[in-house]
């Protein structure tokens, strides 16, 4: 590649946190005008990387080059000023303002009087969201608007920046297929433009369909960077892991025994609608469907977070009503929620502590914690889920996205339930992890535990389901057997076709 | 198996220090500033006499701080407390002055201990339950509070001090234990009895029980403790409440050392009361800090203000120097994450 092309460049840059080495001796360079890929399993560096070219860390050693010249970023507003704009997972607005407020936010234009000049900066706006999305009124409060058009929101903020590298982390995570469409869009268009994006996903299909080039990260070191065109999934997904994954999902037929739950005619008012299904010990059941329809829903009211309004749940055969979690739980049934940071973990607490959560009345005498019995339990799970951390006293904020996931696992396993709820397990976890995190829904499976798996992943409901709920608008709109079980059987009920 | 390659390195002397400053930091400022007012003082700061009158003064604030150790790790605050004290302090003083007036000394002071903790753990649950329960922040509750039992206090007192504690009731305050073990005149007063124990009891609960770890986990995330089976309204209210019945105890010793039941009883409390809890290292977002750190805190606030005053430092200027130690103290904290996050 020609020299003067790069207008990013790292450069042997090395960044060392107490008692880690996140980055080591990374180099590859970015060519402007292009949208670049960042992949790697969680706790490969990525964030690091993103937080030095953002002006929130500095490097430790070696050298970044920002067309051309020394980067050395005091804070990240200086990164902003610069031309370097990332827009992260958890979108930066204020969700009280307009849409053209917020998109000149810390810049406003100001009139003679050095009030704020409305005027200019609306017709602003409106340029820019034509540019890119003409469904979005600049007078629009954000709070009113979805995540998509959040996102165009803050790519409309960064061009207004005259952003001349914009940090795309995990931009599809939260989005529907549609709109992913759209984005992919303007991103095509943004690199017309010349601007040069920096794209990070878990998402390798989508990195081919619009990355021209990929770096492949792995603990810290750069592994390859090469051009989309010239690599293929299965290799891309080996230079990530390490190894070769020879089945991404590992599913087992497994023998469904006795009936362990049954939900009849459920209903939560405006919510769901006369929801009936049973589920049985050594099955997974997948429940799918479109983004609201219900599903996260479901869930909550199955495990007594939501009251419900009529209908009945059934354990073990007996009818049960849940008034908080704690009599779920009792009645031996674990959720897995759909954001693992906010309410799965207590991020500030050790591992042990965390295990022990669920199992704080279970693992005490007269109110005493059995401590030895609770470190036994927490090195058993482990070893089991195959956690990986310094110590298990270590807190639960210093570990990797598929970590943490399995020390939530973990923390619901020491409890041994027999009914899981999963409610997208494997969001934003890597590869490895999720195939790590397949193989356990194996073992719970042979141990004769069920399992209702929530998931939008659809490839992950075809491929480990022993059969599919499809849901919308709230009602269970069919149910489709593992022989059956297609991306279309499933599409067609989630968006109304005819019942199968 | 991957390869988990990343080089681990021997941590370096500042993360050592800071990891020492965060464990022991309150003590380290504790024996420097302690040393200093003894050089400034010429020696009166380390008289016996004098070291007694603090660990007395500070017992008074430090039982209450204890209880607010519990709130705060919550995430949530108690304002409420200085009414607390002086509503149940006017209490037992109506009990033992006019209620019980020539009853048995000791019976009435076994009444004076039970309804003080009852009374103070009532008003606790009060706050804890309207403001869980009513979804109200306790920031608001506990204002209320403060407000409606300042003005029940004045209402039982008539506005005015009931005077003339029993004997046996003094001895809550002025109890002189080992008196006749101890070399020059040295004793241990039975308040810093009190105090000592109510810690020790608080950080076993906190660190070794159920229940203490459940007030952690809701501190460090609500809404996983709830979805792990916590039952997070429960353990507010009783956190409150505990921390009203220790405000009761607080109250047994002031009320006993002004030999009073006073109106103005306990104003101002909930300043040194909080100041102590974050000196000592409790993170106001909650979820991190414990009842060590707050007990060198409420003795770090005690040590300076009476160094202030042998040093004949003016009151307004204390008022001063306090506030600035606060926003020193919870400065020093900040600074100490982000060491932690470099």
């Amino acid at each position: 590649m020609d020299e003067n092309d790069a207008i990013l460049k790292f450069e042997d840059t090395s960044k060392r946190f107490p008692g880690v080495l996140a980055l080591s001796n990374v180099s590859f360079a970015v060519e402007k005008g292009t949208v670049h890929a960042l992949v790697g399993e969680n706790g490969a560096g990525k964030s690091t990387l993103i937080k030095i070219l953002t002006g929130v860390h500095k490097q430790s050693s070696g050298r970044v080059l920002y067309q051309g010249r020394d980067l050395h970023f005091g804070d990240p507003h200086q990164a902003l000023l610069a031309g370097i704009t990332a827009i992260y997972q958890e979108l930066n607005l204020a969700p009280t303002l307009s849409v053209a407020e917020n998109i000149f936010l810390g810049h406003l234009p100001k009139t003679g009087a050095d009030t704020v000049d409305w005027a200019a900066m609306r017709a602003k706006s409106r340029d820019l969201l034509s540019f890119l999305d003409g469904e979005v009124d600049p007078n629009a409060l954000v709070r009113s608007l979805g995540v998509a058009k959040k996102q165009v929101v803050e790519i409309a903020k960064a061009l207004s920046m005259d952003a001349r590298i914009i940090i795309m982390d995990e931009p599809t995570a939260a989005i529907p297929k549609k709109e992913i469409d759209t984005l992919f869009r303007i991103i095509r268009m943004l690199r017309e433009k010349g601007v040069t994006i920096i794209y990070i996903s878990h998402h390798i299909d989508e990195v081919f369909e619009i990355a021209d080039r990929v770096t492949v990260l792995r603990d810290g070191r750069v592994v390859e960077t090469r051009n989309t065109g010239e690599i293929d999934e299965p290799e891309l997904i080996k230079l990530m892991v390490g190894r070769e994954l020879t089945k991404q999902y590992p599913y087992h037929p497994g023998a469904p025994g006795a009936e362990v739950l049954r939900v009849e005619n459920l209903s939560r008012r405006g919510v769901l609608h006369g929801i009936s299904f049973s589920l049985r010990a050594g099955e997974v059941v997948g429940v799918s469907g479109m983004v609201g329809s219900g599903r996260t829903e479901l869930l909550r009211a199955i495990y007594g977070i939501d009251p419900i309004s009529s209908g009945a749940v059934y354990v073990n055969g007996a009818a049960r009503r849940f008034k908080a979690p704690r009599d779920a739980i009792e009645a031996g049934i674990a959720l897995l929620p759909e954001e693992r940071k906010t309410s799965g973990l207590v991020l500030l607490m050790s591992v042990m502590d965390n295990i022990g959560l669920p199992s704080l009345q279970k693992m005490s005498t007269r109110g005493v914690m059995r401590d030895r019995e609770l470190a036994r339990t927490s090195e058993r799970m482990r070893s089991l889920m195959n956690i990986r951390t310094p110590s298990l006293r270590q807190r639960v904020m210093n570990l990797s996205g598929g970590n943490q996931q399995k020390v939530v696992l973990g923390k619901w396993f020491a409890r041994d339930p027999k009914i899981y709820l999963f409610d997208e397990p494997t969001r934003g976890i890597d590869v490895g992890a999720k195939v790590e995190i397949y193989n356990l829904m194996n073992r719970l499976k042979e141990q004769g535990a069920a399992i209702l798996m929530v998931s939008s992943e659809l490839p992950e409901i075809l491929g480990m389901s022993d059969r599919v709920l499809v849901m919308r608008e709230g009602r269970i709109a069919g149910e489709v057997p593992r022989e059956r079980l297609t991306q279309e059987a499933v599409l067609k009920l989630a968006i109304g076709g005819e019942k199968i | 198996m991957p390869s988990d390659a990343v080089e681990v390195e021997e941590a370096g002397f500042l993360q050592k220090f800071m990891w020492f400053w965060n464990k022991a930091g309150v003590f380290v400022v504790l024996v420097a500033v302690w040393v200093i007012l003894a050089v400034l003082s010429r020696g009166m700061a380390l008289g016996g006499a004098n070291v007694i009158n603090v660990i007395r003064q500070v017992s008074i604030i430090g039982v209450i701080a204890v209880g607010m150790t519990g709130v705060i790790l919550l995430g949530l605050i108690d304002l409420s407390v200085g009414s607390i004290v002086a509503f149940t302090g006017i209490i037992i003083a109506a009990i033992q002055v006019w209620w019980m007036k020539g009853q048995n000394e000791y019976l009435t002071l076994l009444i004076c201990i039970v309804v003080a903790i009852a009374a103070g753990a009532a008003v606790g649950f009060f706050n804890g339950f309207v403001s869980t329960k009513g979804r109200i922040h306790p920031f608001i509750v506990t204002l209320g509070s403060l407000t409606i039992f300042r003005g029940a206090t004045m209402f039982v007192g008539g506005g005015r001090p009931i005077t003339g504690m029993s004997q046996a009731f003094r001895y809550i305050g002025a109890g002189e234990l080992f008196k006749d073990y101890l070399p020059w005149g040295l004793f241990i007063p039975v308040p810093m009895v009190v105090f000592l124990v109510i810690v020790a009891i608080a950080a076993f609960v906190l660190r070794k029980t159920a229940f203490g770890r459940s007030i952690y986990a809701i501190g460090g995330n609500q809404e996983a403790a709830y979805l792990s089976g916590i039952m997070v309204d429960r353990v507010k209210i009783a956190t409150f409440t505990i921390l009203g019945g220790l405000c009761g105890v607080s109250s047994l010793i002031l009320t006993s050392r002004l030999n009073s039941g006073e109106v103005v009883a306990g104003q101002g409390y909930e300043l040194d009361v909080i100041a102590s809890v974050i000196i000592g290292g409790t993170s106001m977002n909650g979820g991190e800090g414990g009842v060590i750190g707050t007990l060198a805190g409420a003795l770090l606030i005690g040590v300076i203000q009476n160094g202030l005053n042998l040093l004949m430092v003016q009151p307004y200027w204390q008022l001063v120097v306090k506030g600035a130690i606060i926003i020193l103290a919870v400065l020093m904290d900040r600074l100490q994450r982000s060491f932690q996050t470099l």
